[in-house]
């Protein structure tokens, strides 16, 4: 993955509005948080194939991002992004990580399911 | 033919730094080894330093890493078994014990590796570890190969009291430092080893010997 180019995500947001689409949505603390440091919390949660469609979105912020997609009930949200799958021009894929490399945050948008 | 021995632990990499030597170990002597892992880990978080993987490469990934690891430790038999990571806890339980009892029907080991159930951190552990014990509980008395338990929630030995069994692996490090290098997705070698070698002190301490709980079936 690289950093995240936000101009080709932007590309990437809008060319995938008013479509059919499967999301995987992630956020975690790891699963070892509290047997490392018992004043940490641990939690995470993931959906995957879930089927959405938004009208619009964007990648906001200066690294790490968020992003927003707009649907027609609701919203998706995310917060923490910093990489993003360049060699992939059919699915968005986007992930947080932290200064460790470990991932915290996904945002994943694909026509087929994952 | 030697001892046949079945190792059940839920992600690609557990196997490293809890029993690899111990394994190494029996199968110099003699021993034919079979290692059911659950999942491809397909959640981890570590996607290597800078990011090779993404969460939608990692499994495939971390499968390779899983077979280098294998080889490096001299297992002969891996069996995949298909499970979603995060998951076991909530799997359909008659599906999970299952496919382990069929493993058992199948290779008939006398000793099992797997986690101790309620003392192994992780949720797919606990989860693991539970199905094993399970399945095998239910076997006649007679049947039941011996299971051998890894454990290290953080207030482990006050409930199930001190290891039965730590076996030094000293002799087996390089096999034990080659699995965990292998899993180059999850660990940073360089960073766990230093550019030390296999013989500093340690090193030594750190890695040469591997602890176990014979499960107490009633």
């Amino acid at each position: 993955m690289q950093l995240i180019n936000q101009q080709v995500v932007q590309q990437m947001i809008d060319g995938f509005k008013d479509e059919d689409l499967y999301i995987h949505l992630e956020m975690t603390t790891g699963a070892y948080a509290a047997h490392l440091d018992s004043s940490k919390h641990p939690a995470a949660n993931f959906i995957t194939n879930a089927a959405i469609r938004y009208s619009h979105g964007s990648i906001a912020g200066s690294g790490p991002f968020r992003v927003g997609l707009k649907m027609e009930q609701g919203w998706i949200y995310s917060e923490g992004l910093t990489h993003w799958e360049e060699t992939e021009t059919d699915r968005l894929l986007l992930a947080g990580h932290d200064g460790q490399g470990k991932l915290i945050v996904s945002l994943q948008l694909s026509r087929v399911p994952f | 033919m030697g001892q046949h021995i079945l190792v059940i632990l839920p992600h690609p990499d557990d196997e490293a730094f809890t029993v690899s030597g111990t394994l190494a170990k029996h199968i110099q002597d003699g021993a034919y080894v079979t290692y059911a892992c659950l999942t491809l880990g397909e959640m981890g978080r570590n996607m290597g330093i800078p990011p090779f993987a993404n969460r939608v490469t990692l499994p495939a990934i971390r499968k390779i890493e899983l077979e280098e690891s294998c080889r490096a430790i001299g297992i002969q038999d891996l069996r995949m078994l298909g499970f979603h990571d995060k998951t076991l806890e909530f799997e359909d339980q008659d599906r999970l014990d299952g496919q382990i009892l069929s493993l058992i029907e199948e290779l008939k080991p006398s000793i099992v590796y797997t986690f101790y159930p309620g003392h192994s951190v992780h949720p797919d552990h606990d989860a693991c570890g539970e199905a094993v014990v399970r399945t095998i509980g239910r076997l006649p008395k007679e049947e039941r190969p011996i299971v051998y338990c890894v454990a290290f929630s953080k207030n482990h030995q006050q409930v199930i009291g001190k290891p039965m069994l730590i076996n030094d692996v000293k002799l087996f490090l390089q096999q034990k430092i080659a699995s965990i290098q292998a899993h180059r997705s999850q660990f940073q070698a360089a960073e766990l080893m230093g550019n030390k070698p296999l013989e500093d002190e340690e090193i030594q301490a750190r890695y040469g010997t591997e602890r176990f709980w014979i499960y107490p079936f009633q």
